[in-house]
Order: C-alpha cells, then sequence, then structure tokens
C-alpha cells in the first residue's frame, strides 16, 4: 500500500514535469511581450542608454540569439531556481518570493482549514434540516456573502471589529517592537491571522456550504443510509459519519480545484490587511512596475498550487478508498 | 415562441430569480441613463473633500471632493461592460474549443484540453494581474485579461456537451447525408448544447465583474474611467475616517453579482428542469 | 402454535403527495412464529418494501405515515415505542439486508467498521472484542480468508460476498427477525442459490423468523413456509407454500405464477399477466385488481372484495375465489 503510494506520487511528480514547462514557456512569452527588454531597463538605470551600449548588454544577456535558444537557457536557469534579478530591488527574484512565501501559505491553510471545517458543518445542518428555517437562513447568508467582493468584506470587517469594536487588529502580521518570543509570538500571529484568514476562508465557506448540503442530500438518497438506519443508529450519527463521509468527498475535489483562485484572492486579502506574502510583494512590484518579479511570482504560485494539488489529490485516495494509485 | 412562453412561465415562478431580474434591471437603467440624467464629472473636484451622504451631494464627496454618487453612476457603465465583454469573449473561445475538442475527440481533443487544464492550473487572479501590468490598464486590456482567464471553465462545459451529442442519431444522420462539419456543430449540435452554456456565462459575469473590481482596487483600471473597485481603493486610506467611501460602492457590487447570481440560477432553472435536485 | 414472533395486525401506511393521499400499505396482518420463513410476493409497487420498512418505523416521515395497525415482536408493541427504544430493536431485535449489497453498504468504511458498528452500538463491545467478534461473524456466513477481508472495503468484495457481509452485519446480535428483502435479485444466479442457502441454515441455527420478500416464486418454492401475495397494497392471498402452489385461488397469484414459468423459459406456459399495476394516484373502482383480471365480473367493478378466511392461516380477496381454482 505504501510503496503503491510512492510510485503514485513518483509518476505524478513526472506528469507535472511538461506542465512546469508549460508555465516557463508562458512566462517566457510574456516576458517577451513586455515593452522594452532588461537590456533597455538596466542601460537606462546605468544612464548612458546609447545604442551601442545596449546592444552589447543584448549579447552578454543572450538576447540577440534566436528564439528558441533564449527559451533553453531561460529554462536552464529556472532549473537552478534562477528567475532572475528584480532590477529595482537589486535582488535576486527567487530571495524575494521565498521570503514571502511562508505568510501566504500560512493565510491560505488557514483560509481553507475555517472555509472547509466551517462549510462542512453548515452545509450538514442545513441538509440535516431541509426546507426550514435554518436552513433557509443557511442558505441566504451563503448565497449573499458568494456574491460580496472579499477584499471589500475585509475593510468592512476592520471597520467593525478594530475601528468600533477595537478587539483585534486592522493589519500586519504581528505586533511592530514587541519583541515577543516563543508561544507569545505564535498568539500574537495567530490573533493577526483571525480577520485576513476569516475573510479569505468566508468566499469558500459559502460556496462549500452550498456544495456539501447538496451533496449531502444526494447522499440521503443513497441505500447504506437505509441500512445504517436499519441498524439502529441515530440521525445524528448518520448525518455526521456514513452521510458525511461520503458528502465530503467532491467539497475536497474542489477545494482542490480552487486552490489557484484563493491565491489569487490571497493577494487582494495581503493587500487589504499588510500581511507581508506574496500579495504584498504583487502590489509592491505593481506599485513599481517590476515586471520580472511580476512574472517570477506567477510561476512560483503556478508551481504551487501545482504541488498543492497534488497534495489535495493524496487526500482524496485517503478518504475514498475506491481511488486505487496505480 | 411557445418555448419562450414555457421558459418565461417557469422564470417567473422562482420568486427569488423574477426579484433579481428586476433589481438588475433597475442597475442595468442606472448604468444607461445614469450618466446622461447625473451630468456630473466622476473626476471634477465639486466641493469640501470627506462631506457626508445627503449633506449637499447625495452620496457626499470623496477624499479628493469628488461627487460619489457620479462615480457610482459611471462605474456601473464600466463594470457591467467589463463584465458582460470579458464574458462574452470567453464564452466565444470556449465555446470554439470545447466544440472542437468535444466533436472531433481523439488527438485534436486532447491537445486542446491539456491546453484548457494548463490554463486552469495558473492562479487566474495573478495572471490577471500580470496581463494587465504588463499590456498598460485600459478597458480593452482588462476585458481581454479576464476573458482569457474565464475561458476554460466553458471549455471544458462545452466539450461535454458536444461529447454527449455528438453520437447521436440526429448528428449521425446528418453526417450520412454529407453535412459538412462545421454546418453539424454550428446548426445542428449548438442549438441543443446551449442552455448550460448560456447559465455558465451568464454567471460568469458576475465572476467577471468581481475579478473587474479586484484589479482596479489594486490600481489596475483604465485610468481616464471610474469603477467601482478602483473608488474602494481610493476610501481604503481613510477607512478609519469615512468607512462609507468605502461601503458604498462595495454595497453596489455585492448587490450587482447578487442580481445577477439570483437570475443565473433562475435561468438554470428555466432552461435545464432535469437539472434540478 | 405458541405465540408468533413478529404479529401485524391492520398495519396501514399512508403517503401525502401533492396530488393526494396515497394508502402504500392497508390493513395488513400476518404472523411469522419462531424458526418459520414468511414469503411476502407481488410486483414492484405492490408495498411490499414499505411494509417491511414499516416494521422497523423507518418511513421517512414526511411524506409516509403509519397511521395505524399494531406491529408486536415477542408480544412488545413497537409502533407506540420511543424513537430510541425504536432503534434499540433496530439492528438488534429486528434486522434487515437488502436487495443491492453493493448500494447497501457504505463504499468508504470497511467490513469491519460497518460489522462493528451494530456490536458498538447494541453489544458495547470494545474494539479488540469487535474485531474479534466480525471475524466469526464473517467465518459464519462463509467469507474465506475472514482476518483479511475484515479489513477491506466493500469495492474489494464481489457482489456474492458482499451480501453474506451484509448478512454476518444483520446477524451480529442474533436478531429475533430477519428481513430480506430482494436478497438475491442483484446477484449472480449460482450465488442466489448459495445466499439463500445460507440464510436458510442460520434460520435454522438460531431459531429466527425470516421475512422474505420477493417477486421470484421460484424462490417462494424452495425457501418459505407460508407466503403473502400483496397487490396494490393489500394482501390478496394468504396461504401455505403448499396451498399457494397446488391450490391457489386469486387470479393474480395465478398470473404470478404464469410469469414465474415463463421465467423459467417455459414458453407453452407463457400467461403474463396483461396491463402493469395501476398508478396510486388512479385506482379503480372496485376491485384493484379488476382492470387486469380474466376473469372480472360486473361486482367486481363495483364492489370491493374483502378477505375472506377459508382455515386458519388459508386467506384470500376475491369474490369467485371459490371457482378460481386452477
Amino acid at each position: 500500500m505504501r510503496k503503491a503510494t510512492g510510485v503514485f506520487i513518483l509518476r505524478r511528480m513526472l506528469q507535472l514535469i511538461p506542465v512546469v514547462i508549460a508555465i516557463a514557456a508562458l512566462n517566457f512569452l510574456l516576458l517577451h511581450m513586455t515593452p522594452g527588454d532588461a537590456a533597455d531597463i538596466l542601460a537606462g538605470q546605468m544612464g548612458h542608454a546609447t545604442v551601442e551600449f545596449t546592444q552589447q548588454l543584448r549579447q552578454e544577456f543572450g538576447l540577440d540569439r534566436p528564439l528558441y535558444e533564449q527559451f533553453a537557457i531561460y529554462l536552464g536557469k529556472l532549473l537552478t531556481f534562477d528567475l532572475g534579478m528584480s532590477h529595482i530591488q537589486q535582488t535576486p527574484v527567487i530571495e524575494l518570493i521565498l521570503g514571502r512565501l511562508p505568510a501566504t501559505l500560512i493565510l491560505m491553510v488557514a483560509a481553507i482549514t475555517i472555509s472547509v471545517v466551517l462549510g462542512v458543518i453548515l452545509g450538514v445542518s442545513a441538509a440535516r434540516r431541509q426546507g426550514t428555517i435554518t436552513d433557509n437562513l443557511i442558505s441566504v447568508t451563503a448565497l449573499i456573502v458568494y456574491a460580496t467582493p472579499a477584499f471589500w468584506l475585509g475593510l468592512m470587517l476592520i471597520v467593525l471589529f478594530s475601528i468600533i469594536l477595537d478587539i483585534l487588529p486592522s493589519g500586519g502580521m504581528m505586533q511592530v517592537g514587541a519583541g515577543l518570543t516563543g508561544i507569545d509570538h505564535v498568539l500574537d500571529v495567530a490573533r493577526h491571522l483571525i480577520l485576513p484568514a476569516t475573510t479569505l476562508g468566508l468566499f469558500y465557506v459559502a460556496i462549500y456550504t452550498r456544495l456539501m448540503r447538496a451533496s449531502m442530500l444526494e447522499v440521503y438518497g443513497l441505500d447504506f443510509i437505509v441500512t445504517a438506519r436499519a441498524k439502529g443508529l441515530s440521525e445524528g450519527q448518520i448525518a455526521w459519519t456514513h452521510a458525511m463521509r461520503n458528502a465530503l468527498l467532491p467539497v475536497i475535489t474542489l477545494a482542490g480545484v480552487q486552490i489557484g483562485h484563493l491565491l489569487g484572492g490571497s493577494i487582494l486579502i495581503e493587500t487589504v490587511f499588510g500581511w507581508p506574502g506574496l500579495g504584498r510583494l504583487v502590489f509592491d512590484a505593481l506599485l513599481q512596475r517590476d515586471l520580472n518579479l511580476l512574472l517570477g511570482i506567477l510561476f512560483i504560485s503556478s508551481v504551487v498550487v501545482i504541488l498543492a494539488n497534488l497534495v489535495v489529490d493524496l487526500l482524496y485516495g485517503l478518504l475514498d478508498p475506491r481511488i486505487v494509485h496505480k | 415562441m411557445k418555448r419562450f412562453h414555457i421558459f418565461w412561465f417557469r422564470f417567473r415562478r422562482n420568486r427569488a430569480a423574477a426579484g433579481g431580474a428586476v433589481v438588475l434591471a433597475a442597475i442595468l437603467a442606472l448604468a444607461a441613463f445614469g450618466p446622461v440624467l447625473y451630468d456630473v464629472d466622476p473626476f471634477e473636484m465639486v466641493g469640501r473633500p470627506f462631506m457626508l451622504p445627503f449633506d449637499r451631494y447625495p452620496l457626499g464627496t470623496d477624499v479628493a471632493g469628488r461627487d460619489i454618487l457620479a462615480g457610482i453612476v459611471h462605474g456601473a457603465r464600466v463594470s457591467l461592460m467589463i463584465g458582460v465583454l470579458a464574458s462574452v469573449a470567453a464564452t466565444i473561445v470556449g465555446v470554439t474549443f470545447g466544440a472542437v475538442a468535444g466533436y472531433y475527440g481523439g488527438k485534436i481533443d486532447d491537445i486542446l484540453m491539456r491546453t484548457t487544464e494548463f490554463f486552469l492550473c495558473i492562479p487566474s487572479f495573478v495572471l490577471a494581474v500580470v496581463l494587465v501590468a504588463i499590456f498598460q490598464p485600459d478597458v480593452v486590456t482588462v476585458t481581454i485579461a479576464i476573458a482569457v482567464v474565464s475561458w476554460p471553465s466553458v471549455a471544458r462545459l462545452a466539450r461535454g456537451e458536444f461529447i454527449s451529442h455528438r453520437d447521436r442519431e440526429y448528428v449521425l444522420g446528418c453526417r450520412a447525408i454529407g453535412m459538412p462539419d462545421w454546418e453539424i456543430i454550428l446548426l445542428q449540435i449548438m442549438p441543443n448544447a446551449l442552455p448550460p452554456i448560456i447559465v455558465v456565462s451568464s454567471l460568469m459575469v458576475a465572476t467577471a465583474i468581481l475579478t473587474e473590481s479586484g484589479l482596479s482596487f489594486l490600481g489596475l483600471s483604465d485610468p481616464n474611467l471610474v469603477s467601482w473597485g478602483y473608488m474602494i481603493g481610493v476610501a481604503r486610506t481613510v477607512l478609519r475616517s469615512a468607512w462609507w467611501m468605502a461601503a458604498i460602492p462595495g454595497a453596489m457590487i455585492l448587490i450587482t453579482v447578487l442580481a445577477i447570481n439570483l437570475v443565473g440560477e433562475g435561468l438554470n432553472d428555466a432552461l435545464n428542469p432535469k437539472l434540478r435536485k | 402454535m405458541s405465540q408468533p414472533v413478529l404479529d401485524v395486525q391492520g398495519l396501514s401506511v399512508n403517503f401525502r403527495t401533492s396530488h393526494g393521499v396515497v394508502n402504500a400499505v392497508e390493513d395488513l396482518s400476518f404472523q411469522i412464529g419462531e424458526g418459520e420463513t414468511v414469503a411476502i410476493v407481488g410486483e414492484s409497487g405492490s408495498g411490499k418494501s414499505t411494509a417491511a420498512l414499516a416494521l422497523l418505523r423507518l418511513i421517512p416521515d414526511p411524506p409516509g405515515k403509519i397511521v395505524s395497525g399494531s406491529v408486536r415482536l415477542d408480544g412488545t408493541e413497537l409502533l407506540t415505542l420511543s424513537e430510541s427504544e425504536i432503534r434499540h430493536i433496530r439492528g438488534f431485535k429486528i434486522a434487515m439486508i437488502f436487495q443491492d449489497p453493493m448500494m447497501a453498504l457504505n463504499p468508504v468504511y470497511t467490513i469491519e467498521r460497518q460489522i462493528g458498528e451494530v456490536l458498538q452500538l447494541h453489544l458495547g463491545m470494545s474494539r479488540r472484542e469487535r474485531l474479534l467478534e466480525a471475524i466469526e461473524l464473517l467465518r459464519l456466513v462463509g467469507v474465506p480468508a475472514p482476518e483479511e477481508r475484515v479489513q477491506q472495503y466493500p469495492h474489494n468484495l464481489s457482489g456474492g460476498m458482499r451480501q453474506r457481509v451484509m448478512i454476518a452485519m444483520a446477524l451480529a446480535c442474533r436478531p429475533r427477525l430477519l428481513i430480506a428483502d430482494e436478497p438475491t435479485t442483484a446477484l449472480d444466479v449460482t450465488v442466489q442459490a448459495q445466499v439463500l442457502d445460507l440464510i436458510q441454515g442460520l434460520k435454522d441455527k438460531f431459531g429466527m423468523a425470516v421475512m422474505l420478500i420477493t417477486h421470484d416464486l421460484g424462490i417462494v418454492a424452495e425457501t418459505a413456509d407460508r407466503v403473502v401475495v400483496m397487490y396494490t397494497g393489500r394482501k390478496v392471498e394468504e396461504g401455505s407454500v403448499t396451498e399457494i402452489f397446488d391450490d391457489l385461488r386469486h387470479p393474480y397469484t395465478r398470473g404470478l405464477l404464469g410469469a414465474a414459468k415463463w421465467e423459467e423459459g417455459d414458453g407453452d406456459m407463457l400467461r403474463e399477466i396483461p396491463g402493469t399495476v395501476p398508478s396510486p394516484f388512479d385506482m379503480p373502482t372496485g376491485c384493484s385488481f379488476q382492470p387486469r383480471c380474466p376473469l372480472a365480473e360486473a361486482r367486481c367493478l363495483s364492489d370491493r372484495p374483502g378477505l375472506e378466511t377459508f382455515a386458519p392461516g388459508r386467506e384470500v380477496r376475491c369474490f369467485i375465489a371459490g371457482e378460481a381454482r386452477s
């Protein structure tokens, strides 16, 4: 069993190679569409943008070679995680990204956890009380949240919880200058995480609630639910074990598909809350028109999404024994 | 005509959808006639900044003393236009991909669907941000960027529809009498595959409006046009002193998106009654 | 005869629908003694499965409701028990197995978990006891290599093995009554006989009462002691298996027997029942079988026949029962 899973992971990793190359190709293409190449920019920065000097730089960078050769060079650099320099911040792009990635991952994992847990609880509750006021209330709320721009919701939550009630921090990842360590540090970060993670997660709570409700109602029509009742299980036991475990499967699938979407959403939410992750890096890169950095972020975030999908696939295999990893 | 009557009957019966349609009609009217009736330049400084709503201007003024109501009225036009155009473009591209892939199958299907799935892997909002940033923000690039990240889901749906139709008797019959492929795809299968596609692309307008508002919140919008997301972005810095400045345009986005979703689901119930659970 | 294990008197079940109230089961009475197998026979829509679910009070309410009658198990009235009391009967005193063992087992739980659930619920066994008992039960129902099978999932097993698992699960608490709803319909012909033999053998071993629901008169002939024939929710004929096969009195029973012979490929004897079961919303006047009855007379169209008792346990609902001997 364990060996089969290992082989499965390896096979999936190999399948990822063409996708990663395709992403690199897209990135390369976009890089070439940007007005002015690296030589122009660099020459401009060095203050003597003469035609000869720019040409010389082009030769140095290999920019005068045929496109396919340039792509090969580009791929070779990617293999060593060389995403080029951020010409504005004078730092390798990969360094900037790796510095910010952990904060984004923390935010994403927190948001996914909130959305799946809350979505499942609300969806199961609504399905068990189909047609009642509880069900309608949950469904209508989900519909409204589903239509709310998350970044705006974040701003409104700041107004409520940070400005009016003054119980949660409005931004940042930790209290500046407090110099907290150990458990205090963790608690401090958690306190700062509450609002951004909730904001980012709520949209997905709405989606998963609706999906879980529909999925539960479908599962309730299956024969093994009757078997479970005939065994003498209570409705509560049936809902939270037999029905929930089966109804969860489409939710997990969707959660996997939406990791990319979630990462996109985190850009906006990080901007709103000043969360020091990739999103903030994007915002800064936009302000400074640092296109090389933007493309690097696109590449790395695509890779993150692909790897996250792999994890979700493995998780799905654990939840659904019918999936055999061959 | 009779089909339309049945459709209309089913749609009207759904009270939520009917309510959504009324609200949507009001917003469409606002976008169409608002700028004419309320003829105030949304970029012009009309008074002192930070004026409260219902003071001298119905919704007050923003940080630069611009009339907020004028922004809302002109923003409606931009948001709806970009939302609709991006969805139409995404639908055309997606349906073309999906139809060809689903109808021909085999290698063509393989290649087209790999491409589609590749696009589904890329975080769509990040790609949209990069595209708009590279090509300078204006209405056209924003619309194209949103279309580029939206078409894959339509392609997947259209492919499924075409696969389910391509081996049916009426299609086999058309092939037997030597009808060219393009005619079968466009005139025979398309009308049958369209209802679910219409539903998805109408719901896509809502997503597109949300994406547009996100982009313009980040400053990636046409600098010559005011949009709801841009207004929120401007108001963000003064949240502490004037929260309503961000609240008003956001509420407009919420109402518009909600109305479109309600109408879209009403369409779904009316056009695809068998899909109803 | 001593007290019967199951004593059903005047059981009626209604379904309220948007088109009106449907009598799914009407004034049904029958008894099953210890070690006895009673077959409930009828086409689909005859109310036989609804009757079975009603015994366990598993009719979904709404829309269904048990409107009158009495169900006694070893003298205890089940219809007035509280919800938690009846749950302690289900799976403990009365167990049920279903038509499609693929659908009736939960695909995401192991066999151990699904059998163990009953043992924990009704017998309060510890985890270790449950595992050992589950293996023992699988051995009892003839599952080879039970130590391995117990760790597997339903999809790892063949249809026949799954039905054996269902039987093991049903017998886990040594119930007084086993309800088998079309237990072999979904199985291969060769496996059918094995499963039926298994049920018969275990019935003798534990002294259970068996309620066998089927539309297959071949199975009835081989396994049942007595037969109850149902049509449109009502009992139309009851008798011992010899009486039904040698001295049937209701034209519907005769039709069923004709259909059974046709199934065996006896072309000359083909006497299928013409027409279909009437819609519950559009019941004919008089006898509900009259539109399909080759012997229908004027009074069959206007009056509803009552149940006529010829001898203890020998009843027929037909005006012309006396003349309808074959």
